[in-house]
């Protein structure tokens, strides 16, 4: 039977060695000591298991370092996978709703993929690191979806969200802050493209990219590299206004750029408890990533039929709502009586000067049916709710669109 | 000589709640119970001094929250205290640990897969709406689905709502996942033997069926489907041992006027003109009652305390043929000092949760191997807790008590029946299985309560020592529970219910077939039943 307990041996080393994870059920990210450094509030919130700062100051202040000087902002509990291999661009094509072959190496995708209904299980970015070689960035984690999905491939998937630190460096300023730190050529970076550029004999990668809507990049180093990246940065900006901020601050700027959480502005398929929660692409705005022209992928014939047989029920969409009361999880009415849908997100815009929101509604509503839309909004002063219905206007998303976003050269502020 | 309103058989959690339900309506309700204290298979005694045992169910989660409020039993004392966690020790000397944190759960499983650590949302959501669909069938009797009658047809359109809700695909997630076997259910998500095994438990305790044969997945979820105090999932200890619910109740019952009398064996149930017109104890004496309520096993119920001759002969062979086989035995450990499993970390939570040495599903599946053979499992499957590492109540300070769950225990040996020596040679099994993972672990044993499917059957009136009274495989359950036609806890004979776990919707220590069945006699006496509350919403 073999029932007795043995001596610990070489094969099980590693895993025994990591048992003692349960004393600490929130890991640091490889910036901790940073960030703890600069922590006043002590407000930190769990992000996919890591203690992530909300607001490390003024959360006013880290906002509009966001939009007036440059931003700091580690992402390092976001999932991340290493795909590679001869087949790793026909697997990811087939994978991913956008077309994967036209995914030059040195360029980055903001993508998504569905389960075989057509359900999107994330959505994230796509890194074509080199002709062989992909980064999947995400919120969630599929590493069974993703392998299961590579029979057939000659592909490696690797799960490297612990090994890989990230930052973002978002503002205005943040060109010139990646210039001061000596990254010779970031210049050439248009927005979605991608180098590696040399830091303490190890690599980092720099990707024009980020989740504010403004001029700004992503910055992926091996764990061991990533204090010395954080203090590069940091001396660099000193006389750029470079300030580190919070989930807060940063949630303020997504809305403004019109960007969606996973699970926070829809449920993913793989959490959805309830059977009519889940959505489709084109039910999340991210109809426009559908390649229709491109071979088979996961759930491309659930959303095709859905889309030929009028069957896609919902729609997201941003709206513009009077006053300036923010409305989140406000639901939203078509002629002050019928419910057709929920906000999301909401809140007012600093730069917009505009009280905005991102919210589902059922179709044909914010599809067919744009007019007489309000939202009530449930307002608590000093324990009472302030009651507004207060109209609500579909416009386009982003809410603010930035020229220095996309300038290039990129502005040296 | 006095007429009860209704005289409920059976002590046992289910008996009980259903007495205080019908008390409080306005009926005149005696308990009888042969024991000299209540409880059936929810009790806490003491053997030896300064412990006590929770001498057969061990853990608390089932147990309808709607229920403990209508009853007021945490006025009489009940208190559930969630676990922390667990685990299942390694061969390797190491172990794979549940803890109730998602993401050092997910941690904890990357030690072996970093695939399956990633799986467990998928497996959690897949399970979850199992649970969502189950739970609200759990407090509504059961639809006949031969009756035109509105209430049944309106039941059975509740149902059938319910599983359309689910939408196509999940419509046949739920019809394999309800006849599949936990084993090839868990293949679907999870690579790593370890992993497998740690989920597989909750597919078998209690039945006669290995992690392998069909039916098991959805034992699974019925261990799933509880919560303690809105978390759901989640296991505890009762404070004071399973003992604190029985007695809560009746506490509860008596307060309200109820009578218990205990050390009063029934033997039989007085039947008139095809009418239960009350019973006889051991002793001879009669006990007349307009209502007769069996909180006994449905082959006990029927097969010993009802003359055949009043029954018709389709439902006596059904009720001959349904399977309640005994699957497992427990032994109950008082200790000196608190155990020490070398792999596990002293501080670790899971010395707070359930411990088990089965590591892979096929040594699950072995140990049930032997019980097809009619012997108990050479290397059993052991559910090993500590409650007084939470509830030091139980025993003096620094002290312990360990409650072993043991997997495969035939009902009897090899055919025959269980003697003593049998049963010291299988807590030798035990013992002997649990000392290979905690050296010293004979040295601090102080007294030992050995209890096999004999013992059960003997003291607790479970036949075959079934802990669920009856086999929760899918013929079994909903409007098949026990035999189809009588899964409203109604009998062939008129004025006599039963109310035990053998009824909808089955065991564990839920008390849900206690209080439907309340409701459905209630409805017969046309009485307004407004001390029980609805059903939690599951929104």
């Amino acid at each position: 039977m073999g029932k007795t307990a043995k001596k610990t041996s070489s094969p099980y080393a590693g895993r025994i060695a990591a048992r003692s994870h349960f004393r600490t059920l929130r890991l640091d990210t490889p910036f901790q000591p940073r960030i703890d450094a600069l922590m006043k509030q002590n407000d930190w919130y769990s992000w996919a298991g890591y203690r992530a700062p909300a607001s490390l100051w003024d959360e006013e202040l880290e906002y509009f370092a966001i939009r007036s000087t440059a931003a700091l902002f580690d992402i390092s509990p976001m999932v991340k996978y290493l795909i590679q291999g001869p087949d790793s661009e026909a697997y990811l094509d087939r994978v991913t709703l956008r077309d994967v072959t036209r995914l030059r190496p040195g360029r980055v995708q903001y993508t998504a993929w569905c389960d075989d209904e057509g359900h999107v299980l994330d959505d994230g970015t796509l890194f074509r690191l080199t002709e062989d070689a992909f980064r999947l960035c995400c919120q969630e984690r599929h590493l069974p979806w993703l392998l299961d999905s590579a029979i057939g491939y000659d592909v490696s998937i690797v799960e490297e969200t612990e090994e890989i630190a990230g930052l973002a460096l978002q503002g205005p300023t943040s060109f010139a802050v990646l210039r001061e730190a000596d990254f010779d050529g970031v210049e050439h970076l248009k927005v979605f493209d991608l180098a590696g550029f040399e830091h303490q004999g190890g690599t980092v990668t720099i990707s024009r990219t980020g989740f504010t809507g403004d001029l700004g990049y992503e910055l992926f180093v091996p764990a061991n590299l990533a204090l010395s990246l954080w203090d590069r940065l940091m001396e660099a900006g000193q006389a750029r206004g470079i300030r580190a901020i919070g989930y807060t601050a940063l949630n303020r700027a997504r809305l403004e750029a019109g960007l969606i959480v996973a699970n926070a502005d829809f449920s993913t398929a793989e959490h959805a408890l309830r059977p009519d929660r889940v959505r489709m692409p084109d039910e999340i705005g991210l109809g426009f990533m559908v390649d229709a022209k491109k071979g088979h992928f996961n759930g491309r014939r659930a959303i095709m039929a859905a889309r030929d047989g009028k069957k896609l029920r919902h729609v997201l969409v941003g709206i513009e709502i009077e006053g300036n009361i923010p409305a989140e999880h406000a639901i939203v009415y078509h002629g002050k009586k019928k419910e057709v849908g929920l906000v999301s997100a909401a809140g007012w815009s600093p730069l917009a000067k505009r009280n905005i929101a991102i919210a589902s509604l059922v179709r044909p509503y914010g599809h067919t049916v744009n007019d007489d839309l309000w939202v009530e909004i449930y307002a608590m002063r000093e324990l009472k709710y302030e009651r507004l219905m207060k109209r609500a206007r579909i416009v386009p998303r982003p809410f603010i669109k930035l020229d220095r976003r996309t300038a290039n050269p990129p502005a040296d502020f | 000589m006095k007429t009860w309103d209704a005289i409920v058989i059976g002590g046992g959690h289910n008996g009980l709640v259903n007495a205080c339900y019908l008390q409080r309506a306005g009926l005149n309700v005696l308990v009888v119970e042969k024991n000299e204290w209540v409880g059936g298979a929810a009790v806490s005694r003491s053997l030896t001094p300064g412990f006590l045992y929770s001498n057969c169910s061990y853990v608390c989660s089932l147990f309808r929250p709607e229920t403990m409020r209508d009853l007021e039993l945490p006025r009489h004392g009940l208190q559930v205290i969630a676990y922390e966690g667990g685990a299942v020790l390694t061969r390797d000397g190491d172990y794979l640990a549940n803890y109730r944190d998602h993401d050092a759960h997910r941690r904890e499983f990357a030690r072996f897969s970093k695939r399956d650590a990633e799986a467990y949302d998928r497996y959690a959501r897949d399970v979850t709406r199992q649970c969502r669909f189950i739970q609200p069938l759990l407090m509504r009797t059961a639809p006949d689905p031969t009756s035109l009658k509105p209430r049944d047809v309106g039941e059975l359109l509740f149902l059938a709502r319910k599983f359309h809700d689910l939408g196509p695909s999940q419509m046949a997630e739920t019809l394999r996942f309800w006849t599949m076997s936990i084993s090839e259910f868990l293949d679907e998500y999870f690579e790593t033997d370890v992993i497998k095994a740690n989920f597989s438990i909750s597919g078998i305790i209690g039945t006669a069926l290995g992690p392998m044969s069909p039916g098991t997945a959805y034992v699974l979820l019925h261990h799933y489907m509880g919560e303690v105090d809105g978390s759901v999932g989640a296991w505890g200890y009762a404070r004071g041992g399973m003992g604190a619910i029985t007695k809560a109740l009746s506490s509860s019952f008596q307060a309200s006027g109820g009578t218990i009398r205990t050390g009063a064996e029934v033997d039989k149930v007085l039947v008139s003109n095809g009418k239960a017109t009350g019973i006889v104890l051991a002793n001879g004496e009669e006990i007349a009652g307009r209502l007769v309520i069996s909180n006994a096993d449905v082959k006990r119920t029927f097969l010993k305390l009802v003359e055949e001759k009043e029954l018709p002969d389709v439902f006596l062979r059904r009720v001959r043929n349904f399977k309640i086989r005994g699957s497992s035995g427990k032994v109950n450990i008082a200790l000196d000092s608190l155990p020490e499993f070398p792999a596990l970390p002293k501080d670790s939570p899971c010395y707070r949760g359930d411990l088990h040495f089965t590591d892979s599903v096929e040594r699950m599946e072995r140990a049930y191997d032997d019980w097809k053979a009619g012997r108990w499992s050479a290397d059993p499957f052991l559910d090993m807790m500590i409650p007084t590492t939470l509830d030091p109540t139980m025993t003096p300070p620094g002290k312990h008590f360990m409650s072993c769950f043991v997997q495969y225990c035939p009902p009897k040996v090899e055919g025959r029946d269980w003697t003593d020596a049998d049963r010291d040679a299988f807590a030798e099994t035990v013992i002997s299985q649990i000392a290979d993972y905690s050296p010293g672990f004979r040295d601090r044993i102080v007294h030992m309560e050995v209890r096999t499917p004999r013992e059960l059957e003997a003291e607790v009136g479970l036949t075959e020592g079934n802990i669920f009274q009856g086999e929760l495989t899918f013929d079994q359950l909903l409007f098949n529970r026990p035999v189809p036609g009588y899964a409203q806890y109604r009998s062939p004979i008129g004025g006599l219910y039963i109310c035990g776990s053998s009824t909808h919707p089955g065991g564990g220590v839920m008390g849900a077939p206690g209080r439907n069945a309340a409701a459905e006699i209630l409805r017969d006496l046309s009485k307004s039943n407004t001390q029980m509350s609805p059903a939690h919403d599951v929104i």
